[in-house]
C-alpha cells in the first residue's frame, strides 16, 4: 500500500474552525440542528435495568416532534437513550450498534456494555465535544446489569441510578427521594415513569409522553408509549375549506393521454376470401 | 434572572473597566385579542416561565381596567405587572377628577404617552387593549414596547404570535380565502364563533410552543344594551361587571395541557 502523500490525524477534521468562525464573525452563522431538550433516565433494579425516556424533539421554543423515539436500540440487551443533538445521537447509537453486531459476529458471544460504553467515549473524545451526543447507556451481559451515563466529551459515569438532558434535575429529585436498591420491576418501572414525568411537567425541554424500556437477562421489553399523560383535547371547530378557497392565476391542463392520428399509406382492399 | 457582567479585558490598575446590568428577562406566554361588532375578547395564557423553567402556572396576563376596558400585557412580567397598576393608578385619578370612566381610545393614547415616557428606558412589554369605544363598537388596540399603536380588530402578541397571527389573519380577516360566488366574507364574526377560535388558538400554540401552556383566561367585553350572544351556554362563565354603566364583563378560564 503506498503511504499517504499528507498526513491526516485520526478523528475529526477541525480546519474548517477557522473559516467557520470567520463566516460566523461576518454573519453567517452555522445552521442550528434540532435538539432534544430532553429526560432520559435509567435505574438498575433486581434482576435487569430500566431505561426511560420523554417523546418532545425542539428546536428552540418550538416543539418539532411531539412524539419522536430517544431509546435506541444498540444489541438485543443494550439500549441507549440519546440527549442533546438529535441527528449525532441517531448516528453515534447506529454506528455503535453496527460495531457492536460486527464485535458480537467476531468473538462468537454476547458483547458486553462496557464495550459499547468504550466505543461511544472513544468516538465522542475523539471528536472533542463536537458530537453532541449525551447519552445514558443500559443493558445485561454476562457481568449482569450495567448502567452508564455518557457525556458529550466522552467521560462516563457508573452509577445504580442516573439521568441526563434538560429534565436531568427533575427527574434525579424523584430518584433521590425515593430510588432504594434492589427494587422490584414494577416499583422500578412506576419510579423510572415518575422520573420521565417529573422531566415532562416540569421541564419546558421535554414533554408529551413516556418510553420505557425493560431489559433483563433473558428478555428486553420497549414500553413504546407507556404512558400518555398529554393528549390533545378536541379541537372547538373544523376547518373545512369549501371547493375553489385557494386563488389561481393561470390554468394549464396539459394532456397526459397520447392520442396519434395513423393514415395508412395504401389502401388495400378488404380480405374477402 | 437579571445578571451583572463584569468585562474586564484586562486587570491592570488605573486602567477602564466595563460592567454590564441587564435588568430585563423575557417570560414567555402569549396573548390575544379580537373585537366583533359589539363586544371585544381579550385572552391569554397564564404560564410564566424562564429560559426551560415554570416560574408559575397562574399568573394573570389578562386584567381588567375598567367595565369597558382589558389590558393584556405580556413580555417581561415584573414590567407587565408595574405597568398594569400604574395605568389602573392614572384611571383612577381620572375617575376621581371626573366622575366616570375613562374611555377607551383615551385609555390608549394614555398608554402610548406612558410607554414613550420611558423610551430610554422602556417596559419590555407588549401590549393589547380590548373593549367598547363609546360609539358602542368593539374595538382592539395593540402597542410596541415604545408606544407607537393601532387600532386593529385581531392582534397576537408574545411566544406564540408567529404560530397564532397567520391563523387569525386567515380565520378573521379570511386572508388567502376566496369567497364562495354570491357568498362574501361576513364583516364581523359571531362572539361565540370568536371564542371557538380564541380556544383553538391557545390548545394549538400549546402544542407546539413550549413557552405556551398551563390555562387560559378569556376576557369578554359586551357593549350597552347587547345580547349576550349566546355567551350564557357557555360553561364557566363569570361576569366581572363592576359598575351599572351599561358595558358588561365576564371571564372564562380554561385548562391547557402542563408540558
Amino acid at each position: 500500500m503506498a503511504a499517504a502523500s499528507v498526513y491526516s490525524s485520526p478523528g475529526f477534521d477541525f480546519s474548517n474552525q477557522i473559516r467557520n468562525n470567520f463566516l460566523a464573525g461576518k454573519g453567517l452563522p452555522l445552521p442550528k440542528a434540532t435538539s432534544t431538550g430532553t429526560t432520559i433516565v435509567g435505574c438498575i433494579f433486581e434482576d435487569g435495568v430500566i431505561l426511560g425516556a420523554d417523546t418532545r424533539a425542539t428546536e428552540g421554543p418550538i416543539v418539532a416532534d411531539k412524539n419522536c423515539e430517544k431509546i435506541h436500540y444498540l444489541t438485543e440487551s443494550i439500549r441507549c437513550c440519546g440527549a442533546g443533538t438529535a441527528a449525532d445521537t441517531e448516528f453515534v447509537t447506529n454506528l455503535i450498534s453496527s460495531n457492536m453486531e460486527m464485535h458480537a459476529l467476531t468473538h462468537g458471544r454476547k458483547p458486553r456494555v462496557v464495550t459499547a460504553m468504550t466505543m461511544l467515549k472513544q468516538y465522542l473524545f475523539q471528536h472533542q465535544g463536537q458530537v453532541g451526543a449525551a447519552l445514558v447507556l443500559g443493558g445485561v451481559d454476562a457481568t449482569g446489569p450495567n448502567l452508564f451515563t455518557i457525556a458529550p466529551h466522552g467521560s462516563t459515569d457508573k452509577l445504580p441510578y442516573v439521568t441526563m438532558g434538560s429534565g436531568s434535575l427533575a427527574a434525579m429529585a424523584v430518584f433521590e427521594s425515593t430510588w432504594q436498591p434492589n427494587m422490584s420491576r414494577a416499583d422500578a418501572l412506576q419510579l423510572v415513569k415518575d422520573a420521565i414525568s417529573a422531566g415532562i411537567f416540569n421541564d419546558l425541554g421535554s414533554g408529551s409522553n413516556v418510553d420505557a424500556c425493560i431489559i433483563t437477562a433473558t428478555h428486553t421489553e420497549m414500553l413504546r408509549n407507556v404512558e400518555m399523560p398529554n393528549e390533545r383535547v378536541q379541537k372547538e371547530r373544523t376547518y373545512v375549506f369549501p371547493k375553489g378557497t385557494t386563488a389561481w392565476k393561470k390554468e394549464d391542463i396539459k394532456k397526459l393521454v397520447l392520442t396519434e392520428e395513423i393514415t395508412p399509406l395504401a389502401v388495400e382492399a378488404m380480405d374477402t376470401t | 434572572m437579571p445578571d451583572m457582567v463584569t468585562l474586564s479585558r484586562s486587570s491592570a490598575p488605573g486602567q477602564p473597566q466595563q460592567r454590564q446590568f441587564n435588568p430585563y428577562t423575557e417570560n414567555g406566554g402569549t396573548i390575544l385579542a379580537i373585537s366583533g361588532a359589539d363586544f371585544s375578547v381579550v385572552a391569554g395564557d397564564t404560564r410564566q416561565s424562564e429560559g426551560y423553567s415554570i416560574q408559575t402556572r397562574y399568573a394573570p396576563k389578562v386584567f381588567r381596567l375598567t367595565d369597558k376596558a382589558v389590558l393584556a400585557v405580556n413580555g417581561f412580567a415584573a414590567d407587565g405587572n408595574m405597568f398594569v397598576k400604574q395605568v389602573r393608578q392614572r384611571l383612577e385619578w381620572y375617575r376621581h377628577a371626573h366622575a366616570k370612566d375613562m374611555p377607551l381610545r383615551a385609555i390608549a393614547r394614555l398608554i402610548q404617552t406612558m410607554l414613550y415616557a420611558r423610551r430610554f428606558f422602556p417596559y419590555y412589554v407588549y401590549n393589547i387593549l380590548g373593549g367598547i369605544e363609546e360609539d358602542g363598537s368593539g374595538a382592539v388596540y395593540s402597542f410596541d414596547p415604545v408606544g407607537s399603536y393601532e387600532r386593529e380588530s385581531c392582534r397576537a402578541a408574545g411566544a406564540a404570535q408567529s404560530l397564532v397571527q397567520p391563523f387569525l389573519d386567515n380565520q378573521i380577516y379570511f386572508k388567502n380565502q376566496v369567497p364562495q360566488p354570491g357568498r362574501p366574507h361576513p364583516k364581523h364574526l359571531p362572539l361565540t364563533t370568536v371564542i371557538q377560535l380564541v380556544i383553538d388558538s391557545f390548545t394549538s400554540a400549546t402544542e407546539r410552543h413550549i413557552e405556551v401552556g398551563d390555562g387560559l383566561e378569556m376576557y369578554i367585553v359586551l357593549a350597552k344594551g347587547s345580547p349576550l350572544h349566546g355567551l350564557e351556554s357557555i360553561d364557566g362563565v363569570q361576569e366581572m361587571t363592576a359598575t351599572n354603566e351599561g358595558e358588561r364583563i365576564f371571564i372564562i378560564r380554561r385548562n391547557l395541557k402542563r408540558d
